[in-house]
């Protein structure tokens, strides 16, 4: 293939409606078409999908191709990954975006193969530079940031929940909707999903609560994280916690913030017990403002904080949040 | 009876203090930060433990580790050998090195060809150096074969793998027929910690060194050689925060003077 052009986004859906990462890597990718004079594009596949279409454009999309077919109901490799590179191939793009999501970490590798190309996974920025698509991403447990390019097109990414802004949805902008039909034989797809089951903690998301109380191994025991609990509760925010505190057994999976768990943006993040090892921080780079209670001066966390306090937070934490229930009821 | 390879990378400590870790911008590499070696990858060391969970719940099988880096990488083979794999194989060619996942894949997957028959191809869900986690896909890719990612428990029972998976919300059961290949998340537990005696019966377990020209590879295919995606940076972000730490004649009044504080700037 020749004359690659266009920005294409290999759009997810949730719940019946387009996932926020979409419209983040659509309104990347809208600002890197730009710079190139191309247009973008955006493949959404699924069952039942199509009056999507229109929100893909209003969120930054000049061309939405569609495959609508029941075997697409839900994400299956064997299904997902030739459907979307019969898109690729017809749309010839000179990039593809995707997500950096349970889709996004499958689909993007085996996709780039497909292609005979390669795929920099979880970038955290991405840019132009001699009209290449400049791919950043963290490594080595986000103590370092690696900067790549890639020589085959397209140029393949997968981009960090919530490192990128979306447009603002504008409803009056125009755009061409393909419908394209793909053949998938069932017999074809070779894993079966037998069960799934949600495990989300209590409360507000983390991933779009604006205050969270991060826990590490540091708080001790399941108590110690109910008085956290009670203190994100007091603050309408959420409970976060380090995989140290979730293999110590102090708390769920379901709250764990970092390279392997969550990667969260609140407007505040209050890190106790919390040494700040880069795995944990990876998953914070969305976070405005962070605060640290650690008994170490020298803990990694402080030098990402706004405010610290050098203590053991069994000493802190509860006056602490007296004087937050004070304020708030003042 | 059943073949299980295990793919084991060797990383630099990922426990290195952030303090203590630094890179050489021009060689586009990491410093090794003195006096701590290098680890096994620990996803990739539960990959093997859930090797070994399945011939403990079968009663036998086979468990072949590999390998792909330099001369010292022999240690992470030494250590899953002690754990209890059978035997190991090391890719130790200069011309493998250097390489982004694709090439790396294009190796491992002409060495695990070369190993057939197998049935399961585990790996670890993403090695802590890069945190890529491309490689395995695409040896499954190249073998023709599923891949199932992120198992916090595997099952074998006639011909069929059954893993438990961890999503980013939540978990999911998926039944795939072997051969297949299987990347492993910490969910799946503690790993075995071989005793002495286990350590020294390593010692005495077959372990061979391929080149690329014993898997049929051109040196072009593999490594850097065989790469389409170039490191043009690697480099340590500057942390710009600049920490007011703030005290108190007791603790509570520091307590409090952060509350307000923040209270101030409308954070809570």
């Amino acid at each position: 293939m020749a004359n690659e052009s266009g920005v294409l986004v290999v759009a997810e859906t949730a719940e019946g409606a387009v996932a926020a990462i979409t419209l983040e890597v659509l309104g990347a990718a809208r600002r890197l078409a730009d710079k190139l004079g191309q247009p973008v594009q955006a493949a959404l596949l699924g069952q039942g999908v199509e009056p999507l279409a229109q929100g893909l454009i209003a969120a930054g999309a000049d061309k939405v191709y569609v495959v609508d077919q029941p075997i697409l109901a839900e994400y299956q490799t064997d299904a997902f990954v030739p459907a979307v590179e019969k898109v690729c191939r017809e749309a010839n793009p000179s990039i593809v975006l995707l997500g950096q999501t349970d889709v996004g970490r499958d689909l993007g590798p085996r996709l780039a193969f497909r292609l005979g190309t390669a795929v920099a996974m979880d970038c955290l920025d991405l840019a132009i530079g001699d009209s290449r698509l400049v791919m950043t991403r963290a490594c080595y447990g986000g103590n370092a940031n690696a900067q790549h390019t890639c020589k085959t097109m397209p140029q393949m990414a997968t981009v960090r929940v919530k490192s990128q802004e979306p447009l603002a949805p504008d409803a009056s902008r125009q755009g061409q909707v393909i419908k394209v039909a793909v053949d998938i034989d069932p017999a074809a797809v070779r894993t079966k999903i037998t069960g799934r089951r949600k495990e989300e903690a209590e409360g507000i998301r983390l991933e779009d609560a604006e205050v969270i109380v991060g826990g590490g191994r540091g708080v001790g025991s399941l108590d110690g994280f109910q008085t956290l609990t009670e203190l994100a509760d007091l603050m309408k925010g959420a409970v976060g916690s380090t995989r140290a505190a979730c293999d110590a057994g102090f708390c769920s999976v379901a709250t764990q913030i970092g390279l392997t768990g969550k990667v969260v943006s609140p407007a505040l993040y209050i890190a106790v017990g919390i040494s700040g090892a880069s795995q944990h921080m990876a998953g914070l780079s969305g976070a405005k403002n962070i605060v640290a209670i650690n008994k170490d001066p020298e803990a990694n966390v402080f030098r990402y904080c706004r405010y610290g306090i050098v203590s053991d937070w069994k000493a802190v934490i509860p006056p602490f949040l007296n004087k937050v229930r004070q304020l708030r009821a003042g | 009876m059943l073949h299980m390879i295990c793919c084991v990378k060797q990383v630099p400590d990922p426990e290195t203090p952030a303090s203590q870790f630094k890179v050489d911008e021009a060689a586009k590499k990491v410093l090794p930060a003195p006096g701590i070696d290098p680890v096994a990858d620990e996803y990739a060391i539960l990959g093997v433990e859930a090797a070994l969970r399945i011939r403990e719940a079968l009663g036998e099988a086979k468990i072949t580790i590999l390998t792909l880096g330099p001369e010292a990488a022999r240690d992470s083979v030494k250590k899953a050998l002690a754990m209890g794999a059978d035997e190991g194989v090391q890719l130790t060619d200069k011309a493998f090195e250097d390489g982004d996942s694709f090439a790396t894949a294009r190796a491992l997957a002409a060495a695990i060809k070369k190993m057939e028959p197998f049935d399961i191809v585990f790996c670890g869900r993403q090695a802590p150096d890069w945190d890529v986690g491309v490689t395995p896909s695409v040896i499954a890719e190249l073998l023709g074969l599923p891949c199932v990612t992120r198992a916090c428990e595997v099952k074998v029972s006639d011909g069929t793998l059954t893993v438990e998976r961890v999503l980013m919300d939540g978990f999911e059961t998926v039944e795939v027929r072997l051969p297949a290949v299987v990347t492993i998340s910490n969910e799946l537990g503690e790993p075995r910690y071989p005793q002495l005696r286990e350590i020294m019966a390593a010692a005495r377990k077959p372990v061979a060194a391929w080149s690329a020209a014993d898997l049929g590879l051109d040196p072009s295919q593999v490594g850097a050689a065989g790469s389409v995606l170039s490191l043009d940076r690697l480099y340590v972000p500057v942390q710009e925060a600049q920490c007011e730490f703030i005290e108190g004649e007791t603790m509570e009044e520091a307590a409090e003077k952060l509350a307000t504080k923040l209270r101030e700037a409308k954070l809570i």
